[in-house]
């Protein structure tokens, strides 16, 4: 780049020298013409006529080439030095965006580990990643990258994961947790267990996943890459058109005029600002999405999500925790703790997921010498002796078996009814809990048009409905296999207006055919699944549901900066074009459009970068 | 085989589609990719041979791409 810098600098002295003072003998501005044409255009002269050698010849090298010789020809030097100048200028300043946004990829992803600290025979060593085995022992000092994916054996320390997940949280790490490669540790020096190798450590698939991102072409790209294939052909063919047709017409005199609007017709029409800016769009937004911890596995999907129509969602894991809670606790003669106690102690036997949600509410150490009797009844609950009293949870039929008076509770979720010595003494409410953004999800997805939200759920149907009425889903189905749910989208795919999208979002286990059925498969909370990266289209790194919608603002604003540079570049060319066919166009005017258009369509593509 | 290469001194990204279709053409190769943007050049090959396959795959783009050059990563 920087030879080229000097070569431009040289030759634009040289070409003003010539361009201002007035020589006695014109040869001198022709010579000095021809030495400044020369640097700044020999290697694009040379790089033609090899392709053409290889029978490539319509490409950029040659328009340039074939416009500024035959400005030559004819007589205007200093145009033709001009187009070759300022196309060199244009070259360049390309050079410099694209190096600049792969730099600014580069350190958004600049999660890669350079080193890692192993234990061996006693001794730290310092060695690259890729060296470290599984049941090694790395120690993490404060402000180092988590080389690899392990479990903790000492220490304790904040992580920040914002890498990542784009999540400003530092999250908590103890003996016995597992960290991820990639995150940063903030503030305590910890001693972690390799578990997996460098190649198959989170770091090493987000990098990739981002990397081999842009290799899925979306159709805006494609259409460049074809548009680009019979474009210059067309235009050349319309340029030799331009110089021969009307000179027979107008006679040959009339020659040179119209070689001259065929030239200019040729440098304005060069491709370039489309061919370069439409890819770096897409680039730069797939990198905004992954500093907003979402990644794009291709630019068709970026490309796809800016038109859904339908969103589908997994209830369990998805929009809600996935985790059954305590809830809710009425109490009949008891103190809330009381009947939480007596429930926990009456169901510690047991290692159904309600009794483990009630032991981990309850939150203390169950001491089994006070309980001497437990049974389990089967399809209604336990029968337990706790520190002498006889306690009962279970469901409504366990009540009515006992014929115990008990209060009826509508609650959606697990009821689990608790007697005390054959007398009623409340319930506990166990349920799905519904994640924090879920709600806000749904609501900013309405706001944005999206015609259909749709929820299918496993789970029962009051329990469906009701989550689905509290979040504002219109349109949900219960009580689903996985096979019905994969039936289910099918039949909505059916739904949608042929240019319309499907999304599916689910937490990428157990969905894997729907995900990969969807126009959109988008798997949430996948930091740490693997299965999830592999299966899903678009990876969301966090929990958070209402990442979907700054997916979808991305994707719309790099739609919007993709569609203004095809538009925007093809408007001014033709309108060049034409001025210059009908005589009204210079060459100077043709080589600033070019340029200009270039310079404009690559820093507009550079916004897609950037994100809110 | 999956093998990931790095490509430099590629002009535009419509030099990129073109080297990526030639390489596609490349005996052994069943699938490859080329990213302007990221100056990779990504190949799936059946070839067992991966000095053999190298070769080839710098062949191809020197006859495409004169001034592009690949490097193993």
């Amino acid at each position: 780049m920087k030879k080229k810098l000097i070569q431009i600098i040289i030759s634009l002295i040289i070409f003003l020298i010539a361009f201002i003072v007035p020589f006695k003998q014109e040869i001198i501005n022709t010579i000095l013409f021809g030495i400044s044409y020369l640097i700044v255009g020999f290697e694009i002269l040379w790089k033609a006529i090899r392709n053409i050698l290889r029978g490539k010849v319509f490409d950029e090298n040659f328009l340039m080439a074939i416009a500024s010789v035959g400005a030559f020809a004819i007589g205007e030097y200093s145009e033709g030095t001009a187009v070759m100048l300022f196309y060199q200028v244009g070259e360049l300043f390309q050079d410099y965006a694209v190096d600049k946004s792969r730099k600014s990829i580069a350190s958004l992803m600049n999660i890669r580990p350079d080193v890692a600290y192993v234990k061996r025979d006693g001794k730290i060593e310092k060695v690259s990643p890729e060296e470290v085995k599984i049941g090694e022992n790395i120690v993490i000092k404060p402000g180092e990258k988590v080389p690899l994916d392990g479990k903790v054996i000492e220490g304790t320390s904040m992580l920040d994961t914002s890498a990542l997940t784009g999540e400003s949280i530092p999250r908590d790490v103890n003996a016995g947790d597992e960290v991820l490669s990639g995150c940063i540790n903030k503030n305590g020096a910890l001693t972690v267990e390799v578990e997996k190798e460098f190649g198959e450590s989170t770091v090493s698939k987000i990098l990739d996943l981002v990397e081999n991102a842009s290799s899925r072409k979306a159709k805006a790209e494609n259409f460049i890459t074809k548009f680009a294939k019979y474009y210059t052909p067309i235009v050349v063919i319309t340029a030799l058109l331009l110089a021969v047709i009307p000179t027979i017409v107008f006679g040959f005199e009339t020659f040179q005029e119209w070689l001259y609007r065929a030239l200019t017709f040729l440098v304005v029409s060069c491709p370039c600002a489309l061919v370069i800016s439409i890819p770096l769009g897409f680039f730069g937004g797939i990198g905004g999405a992954s500093k907003k911890g979402v990644l794009v596995k291709g630019s068709n999907y970026l490309e796809a999500l800016s038109q859904v129509e339908i969103v589908v969602f997994d209830k369990t894991g998805t929009l809600t925790k996935g985790i059954f809670e305590v809830q809710k606790i009425e109490t009949k003669g008891f103190s809330k703790d009381e009947l939480l106690k007596l429930a926990a102690y009456a169901e510690s036997y047991s290692n159904h997921p309600i009794s483990v949600s009630l032991k981990k509410a309850y939150g203390k150490e169950i001491d089994q010498k006070l309980i001497s009797k437990s049974e389990e009844i089967s399809g209604h609950g336990v029968r337990s002796v706790v520190n002498g009293k006889e306690v009962l949870v279970g469901n409504d039929k366990l009540m009515k078996q006992n014929n115990i008076d008990y209060a009826v509770c509508n609650d959606v979720g697990t009821i689990l009814y608790v007697a005390v010595d054959g007398k009623f003494a409340g319930y506990i409410l166990i349920a799905d809990e519904i994640k924090e953004d879920a709600k806000e999800i749904i609501r900013k997805l309405k706001a944005n048009n999206i015609q259909k939200i749709v929820m299918l759920t496993g789970d029962k149907k009051e329990v469906g409905e009701s989550i689905a009425k509290e979040l504002g889903i219109d349109i949900v189905y219960s009580e689903l296999l996985p096979d019905q749910k994969v039936e289910k989208v099918e039949e909505l795919m059916n739904e949608k207006s042929k240019s319309g999208k499907l999304v599916f979002v689910g937490d990428g286990i157990n969905d894997a055919p729907v995900l990969a059925i969807s126009d959109i498969g988008i798997a949430m909370g996948a930091l740490g699944s693997d299965a999830a990266i592999e299966a899903a289209d678009i990876v969301i790194m966090t929990d958070e549901p209402s990442k979907i919608d700054n997916a979808i603002k991305i994707s719309k604003k790099t739609m919007r900066i993709v569609k203004q540079n095809i538009v925007f570049a093809i408007l001014i060319k033709v309108l060049v074009l034409l001025l210059t066919a009908i005589g009204l166009g210079t060459m100077w005017e043709a080589v600033f459009a070019d340029v200009g258009v270039l310079v404009l369509a690559i820093i507009n593509s550079l916004r897609a970068l950037r994100v809110k | 085989m999956r093998k990931t290469f790095k490509v430099e001194g590629l002009d535009c990204a419509n030099c990129a589609a073109q080297l990526e279709e030639a390489i596609k053409k490349v005996e052994g190769v069943d699938d490859a990719t080329v990213n302007f943007i990221t100056q990779k050049m990504t190949v799936e090959s059946s070839c067992e041979d991966e000095e053999e396959l190298f070769k080839k795959l710098k062949k191809a783009t020197k006859r495409q791409e004169p001034d592009a050059k690949i490097k193993e990563i």
